[in-house]
């Protein structure tokens, strides 16, 4: 018997379903305290549509007062099967489906996945492709980063930080509308490079939102850090001791809000990251305002990644050469004769990759981001596993939440950057 | 990525447990040790805690499906080390007949998750695992999804007018062993 049957309802309402309560208590015998099973707590569901959940997640909660004994988090809801789905595609096709698993970090996605099928098929990327690629995963960061910091403060009672957020996360998205026509399904990071070549405005976009960005991130800092109210609500909150930040697997912010110093983007670079000079902030605490600053800084840092890649953009070509696995242009379709059956070929069979298991690490702005691809030597993947963040990060809620106030779950909600997309694919 | 993987950890791994390592592959510079599933709580132990190894982190866990091939169920387990930086990748392999694993939570509680979802995705069971429910699937939910044998289908959107006819043709779920794939 599952879980889930418990309700609000079910549970007030136990004189017209005994049966039905006590059944389902039953499921739960080790994941609550032996007083609810006395009616001494009270067990209550938080979610799956609730405002400050950020998406559809469900926490099953056992309360003492206001205090919370435990808390069982119910994920799946948004379970749509991506994995599946790309079992079915070939490997060019399957890269859309990996935009829908992130939806505030579509670019990191595409670079993970086409990190990957490169490591695979052993694809070379030219320099001007890898350094768009850290601009354009960089600009992501940051636009998460911003949608975080706005519903994460609207949780917390500031209604205004969130308007502002989105003001800048819209050049942002202007960005990404103008390299690749979509604000947020890109599918513009491709195996061998990207889609197609920036064009010639997306040098001054960026150079004006880098000119822009830093005094309004000082703006966000000026706002928070001498408010009262949001520093009673975030410090010494959710604790997370270094030790146990590492063996429950955490990564991201949640991990160097603890203190330790990690990034994939510095420890295995990956995309030429190793050519940027940035630093890696880190907390001391392991409270939600320590994870709070780690990520402001970390937009900080970002913007300086961007500077120095879009200061030293090489040219050339944007994508691969490699006609077996990169369709050739439009224009070299219409005299040569290789590129008609290449771009025949690639669009209908795809191409073959090598049989063999890779996994590749990318840094998101949630944390490790991985993917893990099979190839049985057929034109379609055998098996492409996300290792997604929040899916680590969110198992932590349950102890991390005990002891504290309802209040307090939905700031370490907030301070988990969940999404739920991520979560459940 | 390349050069993260040292070839030496898979040397040091069968000199100390002859019995368990069964075979090394190295691909894309990338190794992993194929080992039998009696010795995973021992051999993670061991790569935690040996000086110079010091494999502290859990980085990944996933499932994998060889159907039709004999061992059919991949377990893969991925180490990374905080003190070297490095990363050394094991695998498990179980049949169909038998598909249960010992659970990696005593060692590294951040697998319990991971663990829930190869569960529930290729009813590869977990023993002694604190919490071996379903995860992402809906708890009545029949068969395992990412199984090879199991359909790439779709299912009707439930709405007012046409759940009756919806539920009644809904299987009834099955308690264990859990079914493959077929509706």
């Amino acid at each position: 018997m599952d879980v889930t049957r418990v309700n609000l309802t079910e549970a007030t309402d136990i004189e017209s379903d005994r049966q039905t309560v006590e059944i389902a208590l039953d499921a739960l015998r080790g994941l609550v305290t032996p007083r609810a099973f006395t009616g001494d707590t009270m067990l209550l569901n938080m979610g799956p549509q609730h405002p400050s959940t950020h998406g559809v997640l469900r926490l099953m909660l056992e309360l003492d007062g206001e205090e919370v004994l435990s808390c069982l988090p119910d994920v799946g809801y948004l379970h749509t099967g991506i994995e599946k789905n790309m079992e079915a595609k070939t490997y060019e096709k399957a890269l859309v489906m990996t935009d829908r698993i992130d939806y505030l970090n579509n670019l990191g996605n595409n670079l993970a996945y086409s990190l990957a099928v490169e490591k695979l098929a052993g694809l070379d990327v030219p320099p001007r492709a890898q350094y768009l690629r850290v601009i354009l995963a960089e600009l992501q960061r940051i636009a998460s980063h911003l949608v975080w910091l706005g519903t994460h403060i609207l949780d917390l009672g500031a209604t205004s930080l969130l308007l502002y957020c989105f003001r800048e996360r819209e050049m942002i998205l202007d960005i990404f509308e103008e390299v690749s026509g979509q604000r947020m399904m890109t599918s513009y990071i491709r195996p061998g490079g990207v889609w197609y070549d920036v064009t010639e405005n997306f040098v001054p976009m960026v150079r004006r939102f880098l000119w822009y960005m830093p005094r309004k991130i000082d703006d966000y800092e000026r706002i928070l850090d001498e408010n009262p109210i949001f520093i009673e609500r975030t410090k010494g909150i959710a604790v997370v001791p270094p030790e146990k930040a590492i063996e429950w697997s955490l990564s991201g912010p949640m991990l160097r809000g603890s203190g330790i110093n990690y990034d994939i983007r510095k420890a295995m670079p990956y995309s030429s990251y190793d050519h940027f000079e940035f630093d890696v902030p880190t907390g001391q605490n392991g409270d939600v305002y320590d994870r709070y600053k780690v990520r402001i800084e970390e937009m900080r840092q970002s913007l300086r990644i961007i500077e120095q890649a879009i200061n030293n953009l090489p040219g050339g070509p944007y994508r691969s050469e490699n006609r077996k696995y990169v369709p050739p242009p439009r224009s070299e379709i219409g005299h040569s004769m290789e590129s008609l059956i290449h771009h025949f070929k690639l669009w209908t069979e795809g191409y073959r990759l090598p049989k063999g298991e890779v996994y590749v690490r990318t840094e998101s702005p949630r944390g490790e981001l991985g993917v893990y691809l099979v190839s049985d030597g057929g034109t379609k993947p055998w098996r492409v596993r996300f290792r997604t963040p929040t899916f680590w990060n969110l198992q932590s809620i349950s102890w991390m939440a005990q002891g504290h106030l309802v209040a307090d779950l939905v700031a370490i909600i907030g301070t988990l950057d969940v999404v739920l997309g991520d979560c459940d694919r | 990525m390349s050069g993260y993987y040292p070839p030496e950890f898979a040397d040091i791994l069968r000199e100390n447990f002859p019995d368990a390592v069964q075979e090394v592959i190295e691909f894309r510079d990338q190794i992993t040790v194929v080992i039998d599933r009696d010795w995973l709580i021992e051999i993670a132990t061991f790569l935690r805690d040996t000086e110079g190894m010091k494999f502290n982190y859990l980085s990944e866990l996933n499932g994998v499906d060889y159907w039709p091939q004999a061992p059919r169920f991949g377990i893969n387990y991925i180490f990374y080390s905080f003190v070297h930086n490095h990363l050394i990748q094991l695998k498990i392999f179980v049949d169909e007949t038998d598909p249960v694993v010992p659970s990696l939570t005593s060692v590294f509680p951040g697998a319990n998750w991971p663990e829930r979802e190869v569960y529930d995705m290729f009813g590869v069971r977990f023993e002694g695992h604190p919490d071996m429910r379903r995860i992402l699937m809906p708890y009545d939910w029949t068969g395992h999804p990412l199984r090879k044998d199991f359909p790439l289908g779709y299912e009707e959107v439930q709405y007012t007018f046409n759940i009756d006819r919806i539920e009644a043709n809904k299987p009834t779920p099955s308690a264990d062993p859990p079914q493959t794939g077929t509706e």
